[in-house]
């Protein structure tokens, strides 16, 4: 035994503790917002700056909030989708106009067609810190107690829609209200 | 097409990674003279694969390939062009390139200038370069592949982070790797040192310009990162000591520890175990940094994403590199022996107390680190350690290393008399003293004993230096003649011990005078700060080009002068849902006037606004760039390179 050693062993220490500290990292928890009440808002409704949009008004319905802007280039990815669900009639879909201007959000629907019951607008952005926002388009399902089932980051595609959302959305609606 | 390029570029330069770490080893420990000589070529073919990689990439980024998935996490099209070179570097996968990139920048050095190095130690470094290099390659293909592909291809990127589309991000970066990665080359001589079962003081002598200039370049990304935080992150302040500014900060005392120690072992001998130690030490703490950084184990303001089969590798590759050195260390150790005895009062003793005091300073730092982690895996609980810890420990320890510094350099090597150093000193603190509290009363009717002592400290510093540099010069008759033959490392030692005094001078003033006010602010309204009056302008929208910002707009004025006219933003990202302070700043040598807007109040048009008047912070990073210079000089000294002249002659003989 010798102790040039020495170094070595404090290393070897060094190492088992990394390795523990690996294994425990907790900091990834699947969005915070899963399960817990849908954060309040109190927005002026983009087409009408006198009516205001609160979640409160949808408490008994199941209804789906989709996060969008007219500078968002993947909103228009998934807006003939977002179209057809409207056109279908299953679910309500509210629109979070987030940190855009008023004029060009009209406008875009006008072009692309609406399929928001109604959309509020967050020109600010701080709604959307509210509820995690962290990129254009997202869409959240909210049930009839008003708690958040469900957040999609990113473009819907059909397949999120047939194989996840809609049989969720489906579930909520029958389940009675708490 | 050109992803696949690159991607096929990595896998050879992969295998070239590989041919350079076995066949020159191999051929140094069996004498075989054509694997020898293969180190070379390897080393070429390895950077030249990398750099077609390089390419490869920046080009993805600048046509905006978004079927790559790492340009779309990190780009965007209304990116401008500068941020989109940049962004090849700002996330994970892409600086890991950048890493392999520069420690082959640093192998191909190796093989250019070691010419007076004997072929059989060449071969060996090479080779550790390359097993380092295997590693790294490896972690990338296999875990971080930056140039896999994303499906279905978006139409738009993710956009690179915010704080990252600024200048000082775009070269902080790479001049910390090239600090970093720069001591692969001493950890290397080291390593190959001990496979020779050579430990003379050779390796130490041609270790030493290339851990000068690693170190010049650490010391510069430190500091630039540091100037980034301060104006970029809006809070005013220049040093967190948060687990990534540390992870480089460890690196850099060790890195400073072996420079001093590096410089005993080639001329006394001495130290020799513990030069191979440090310089294993400083490796592995920039190992270790790149673990800390990527792994996820501690939180932090800038961690990367993270990901647990990296950190498993990181902690592998780790394991596998320190461990292997030190259990080497440990079989070749024993046989070395330092010749050389010295005194107490000699410089020998002086770099040794250096070694011990910076060496502990970065354990403490490692400690402070690491010490939430260890509680954590205890399942005691979770708590941080933060700057209070870091500054009671760490300013006291370094406090008598400022004292010694000047006279360190001063002392005779092996043996000098203390009635000579203090017949010579005296004079200098007293002067020190005097002049330290006549500037303070100068220049504050607030003088605080704090400051008072750091002022002196920088004053002895400078004196004792100075003083070590006209003993140098004097009695050699003509002064510019006896200027001219003063070696350039000597300068470079001055130079770097004088950016100390610099640095001290900043951060004493700048902890201790600085003010800050948070204030509400109509348009037309005064505040005064530190003798100056900020009045604001009010508020206007500006648009960039992938963000919109609110700029304010305030005139600075003195004794009804005008000083400047600063317009802070507060930013707005599309792609990201935080804005993004831009504060102004008026720099000067002796203050900076620092603006930055906070929230819109309600009525009157009024904002929060915080002003700071900062004195004498830009001494912090002129002191950093004067050592920065003073590692330059001292790489250039000419003795590294009479050497090789001697050789040659030698050479061109037979």
């Amino acid at each position: 035994m010798n102790r040039y050693l020495l170094p070595l062993f404090i290393f070897i220490a060094l190492v088992i503790l990394l390795a523990v500290g690996l294994s425990l990292d907790p900091r990834k928890v699947p969005s915070p917002f899963i399960g817990k009440p849908a954060p309040a808002f109190n927005l002026p409704q983009l087409h009408d700056d006198s009516k205001i949009i609160k979640p409160a008004d949808f408490k008994g319905h199941v209804w789906l909030l989709n996060v969008w802007a007219s500078w968002c280039v993947s909103c228009r990815q998934e807006h003939p989708l977002l179209m057809e669900l409207a056109n279908s009639k299953q679910v309500p879909v509210y629109g979070l106009n987030y940190k855009d201007d008023q004029a060009d959000a009209i406008l875009w629907l006008k072009q692309w067609g609406n399929p928001y019951q109604a959309s509020a607008f967050d020109s600010a952005g701080g709604t959307g810190i509210d509820w995690g926002v962290y990129g254009v388009p997202e869409t959240f399902v909210i049930d009839k107690d008003g708690i958040i089932r469900h957040k999609h980051i990113g473009a819907l595609k059909r397949s999120d829609l047939d194989e996840t959302i809609m049989p969720l959305v489906k579930k909520l609606q029958s389940a009675a209200q708490g | 097409m050109i992803p696949e390029l690159g991607n096929f570029a990595l896998i050879l330069a992969l295998s070239m990674a590989l041919v350079q770490a076995s066949l020159p080893v191999i051929g140094a420990w069996k004498n075989i003279p054509e694997w020898i000589a293969l180190a070379r070529p390897a080393a070429w073919m390895q950077l030249l694969f990398i750099l077609i990689a390089f390419g490869c990439l920046t080009y993805t980024f600048i046509v905006h390939d978004f079927s790559v998935a790492y340009v779309a996490h990190n780009s965007n099209t209304q990116l401008p062009l500068l941020y989109r070179v940049s962004a090849v570097w700002g996330g994970h996968e892409g600086s890991l390139l950048l890493w392999a990139l520069s420690l082959s920048i640093w192998t191909g050095a190796v093989t250019l200038f070691s010419r007076s190095v004997p072929q059989a130690m060449v071969a060996r470094v090479v080779g550790v370069m390359g097993m380092v290099s295997v590693g790294f390659l490896l972690f990338m293909i296999l875990t971080s592949n930056p140039f896999e592909r994303l499906f279905p291809v978006p139409m738009e990127g993710r956009d690179l982070n915010p704080l990252l589309q600024d200048f000082g991000l775009v070269i902080h970066p790479p001049m910390l790797y090239m600090g970093y990665v720069g001591f692969s080359v001493a950890f290397a001589f080291a390593i190959a040192a001990m496979l020779g079962g050579r430990l003379d003081a050779a390796w130490a002598k041609w270790s030493r310009p290339w851990t000068n200039i690693a170190w010049m370049f650490l010391t510069l990304g430190i500091a630039l990162g540091s100037w980034w935080a301060y104006y970029e992150l809006g809070w005013g302040g220049w040093w967190f000591w948060d687990p990534v500014e540390n992870a480089s900060f460890m690196p850099w005392l060790m890195g400073t520890a072996l420079m001093h120690s590096l410089a005993t072992t080639e001329k006394r001998g001495s130290f020799k175990a513990w030069t191979v130690l440090l310089a294993i030490f400083a490796f592995s703490l920039s190992l270790l940094g790149t673990f800390l950084v990527r792994s996820g184990v501690l939180t932090s303001v800038h961690a990367f994403a993270t990901d647990p089969t990296r950190g498993v590798f990181i902690l592998i590759f780790l394991a596998v590199v320190v461990g292997g050195s030190l259990l080497l260390y440990a079989i070749r150790a024993p046989q070395i022996r330092s010749a050389s005895q010295f005194d107490l009062v000699s410089r020998d003793t002086a770099l040794l107390f250096n070694n011990v005091i910076l060496v502990v300073a970065c354990i403490s730092i490692l400690l402070g680190t690491l010490y939430p982690l260890v509680v954590d895996a205890l399942g005691i609980g979770k708590i941080s350690v933060g700057p209070p810890y870091f500054n009671s420990v760490f300013i006291p320890l370094t406090m008598p290393l400022a004292i010694l510094v000047g006279v360190g350099a001063m002392m005779r090597w092996k043996h000098d008399e203390i009635t000579r150093l203090t017949r010579k000193l005296w004079p200098v603190l007293l002067a020190s003293i005097v002049i330290g509290i006549v500037l303070m009363m100068l220049y504050t009717s607030e003088v605080k004993v704090m400051a008072v002592v750091g002022i002196v400290l920088a004053l002895w510093v400078t004196g004792t230096t100075l003083l070590g540099f006209w003993d140098r010069i004097k009695g050699k008759g003509n002064v510019l003649r006896a200027l001219g033959k003063v070696p350039l490392g000597f300068y470079g030692m001055s130079v770097a011990h004088l950016g100390i005094g610099v640095f001290i001078v900043g951060i004493t003033l700048t902890s201790l005078y600085s003010t800050e006010k948070d204030v509400r602010l109509v348009p037309g309204e005064k505040y005064e700060l530190g003798g100056y009056e900020f009045t604001f302008k009010g508020v206007t929208r500006k648009k960039g080009p992938n963000y919109i910002a609110h700029e304010g707009n305030l005139h600075v004025t003195k004794d009804n002068k005008l000083i400047a006219f600063l317009q802070p933003q507060k930013r707005i990202y599309r792609t990201q849902p935080k804005p993004m302070t831009e504060a102004a700043i008026d720099a000067g040598l002796t203050r900076d006037l620092f603006v930055a807007l906070g929230e819109p109040l309600g009525a009157e048009n009024a904002w929060s606004v915080r002003l700071y008047h900062k004195p004498f912070i830009r001494w912090i990073w002129l002191g950093a760039v004067f050592m920065a210079l003073g590692g330059l000089l001292a790489a250039c000294d000419k003795r590294y390179r009479q050497q090789n002249k001697r050789n040659e002659n030698k050479r061109a003989v037979v």
